[in-house]
């Protein structure tokens, strides 16, 4: 605990604090952009990482063979995907053609706020595979959208989606089954997985109904 | 530099003394938030046990330096600058770990008990003391939310260590009550970690009080001196 010393005055002594209170502000503002600046590269290099990883989830990296990072597309925020940001759709070819898209999707109407989704939608319109990137639902209750929370971890509950296409299941086949739909769910938790298959079937129709758009080459969308 | 009695009374206060959540009531938004389970708590404590370290040895080397009258600026100033570099440095260096620790890291920045322990301790005392007792007041924690966080899941879901595949891939939750246990979801819920943490501050009194009075009836034995009074 230093105390000012007494010659100071009222104002001289309140320049002095100002002074010392300056010199904290810089020294941590350095040490925080230097911490920044230093571990940016592999913090980046990690989080690409992940992305991949994730959507290793919905599209195993068997099936295609370009550089999935570097093939995307921005999407402006698209009211049919829920998105209120731009986000980036990916594509992923093997020998140059076109095999799935992923991109990001957002059910609105969770029980407690938004769940983020991750969707694999193949060349010939069926789903590679749904992921909930986000949540904030009910621990133990409606957190089962999420394959990690689900108890049934031999066949979780996301992946009823997969190989679902607008061909093979009309429109109200995309409900849980209390709606008269096909998707299972847990009892007294419908809210979460109505949500998600609601979403899912919005995002399907709007990307089936302008795959080769979505599927351009970068040079032709540029 | 510090001595065995000096130690012992550090960690004494840290674990049970003056334990942060059943004492000192503080950090009580991280602990309704995240003490879910115990694997979580345990996390959350970890966590924070780092930084309630670094930031008092950095705040008691400076303490000559900070004026008092601007002493909490500087505080804040010091503990978010740490907590921020100690997230990138996980983030960057140790990747793995990070994604278990890292959504608690963040988290820690609302939890008064760091500002508390910087002011009320490592602004008066020197550096090896101050970081004794933030790791000390930082087990006091863990074993706190470790406890709180396994009883709030073994009430609201019948297991023990549920996430601990996240920390050891390949480890499974115990599954303690029978698979056809319904669950209790207050227990899960924020209001029962208010109720189970209540409970456990009656019982933390409750010790406290047969402590005193045992010491009142007759004068304590050497080995009764470690128990709190």
């Amino acid at each position: 605990m230093s105390v000012a010393p007494r010659e100071f005055t009222a104002s001289g002594m309140a320049a002095r604090t100002a002074a010392i209170l300056f010199v904290f502000v810089i020294v941590f503002t350095g040490l925080l952009s230097a911490a920044h600046q230093w571990t940016k590269p592999a913090i980046e290099a990690s989080a690409a990482a992940e992305k991949l990883k994730l959507i290793d989830e919905v599209m195993p990296s068997a099936d295609y063979d370009n550089k999935l990072l570097g093939d995307t597309l921005t999407l402006p925020p698209t009211a049919e995907l829920g998105l209120e940001e731009p986000t980036t759709l990916y594509r992923a070819r093997k020998d140059g053609k076109p095999v799935a898209l992923i991109f990001e999707a957002v059910a609105p109407d969770g029980y407690t706020g938004k769940v983020n989704l991750l969707i694999a939608l193949r060349a010939d319109g069926s789903l590679g595979g749904v992921r909930v990137t986000r949540h904030k639902e009910t621990p133990g209750l409606g957190d089962y959208i999420d394959p990690r929370k689900d108890k049934n971890k031999a066949r979780p509950w996301i992946t009823q989606f997969n190989g679902m296409s607008l061909a093979n299941a009309p429109d109200k086949d995309w409900k849980v089954r209390k709606d008269g739909g096909r998707i299972d769910y847990y009892a007294g938790a419908t809210i979460s997985p109505r949500a998600v298959s609601r979403a899912v079937l919005k995002a399907v129709k709007w990307a089936d109904g302008q795959r080769d758009e979505l599927f351009a080459p970068p040079e032709a969308a540029r | 530099m510090i001595d065995r009695n000096e130690l012992n009374s550090i960690a004494g206060n840290g674990i049970w003394k003056q334990n942060t959540s059943l004492v000192q009531i503080l950090g009580l938004c991280p602990l309704l938030a995240v003490t879910t389970n115990a694997v979580n708590g345990i996390m959350l404590s970890l966590a924070t046990i780092i930084v309630m370290a670094l930031s008092n040895v950095a705040v008691a080397s400076l303490r000559n330096f900070i004026p008092h009258e601007i002493r909490i600026p500087v505080f804040i100033l010091i503990v978010a600058a740490l907590v921020t570099v100690v997230d990138l440095l996980f983030n960057a260096n140790l990747h793995e770990l990070y994604l278990v620790l890292g959504i608690f890291i963040p988290l820690i920045v609302t939890n008064c008990i760091v500002l508390a322990r910087v002011e009320a301790f490592a602004a008066k005392n020197p550096p090896l003391q101050s970081t004794f007792d933030g790791l000390f007041m930082g087990v006091g924690m863990l074993w706190t939310l470790a406890l709180l966080g396994g009883m709030r899941e073994l009430l609201g879901n019948g297991t023990l260590f549920g996430g601990i595949d996240m920390v050891f891939p390949g480890l499974q939750p115990i599954q303690l009550l029978p698979e056809s246990y319904p669950g209790l979801l207050l227990a899960i819920l924020p209001p029962g970690a208010f109720i189970l943490l209540g409970c456990m501050i009656a019982w933390k009194n409750w010790l406290d009080a047969r402590a005193a009075q045992r010491a009142r009836l007759k004068p304590p034995p050497a080995e009764a001196a470690g128990l709190p009074v």
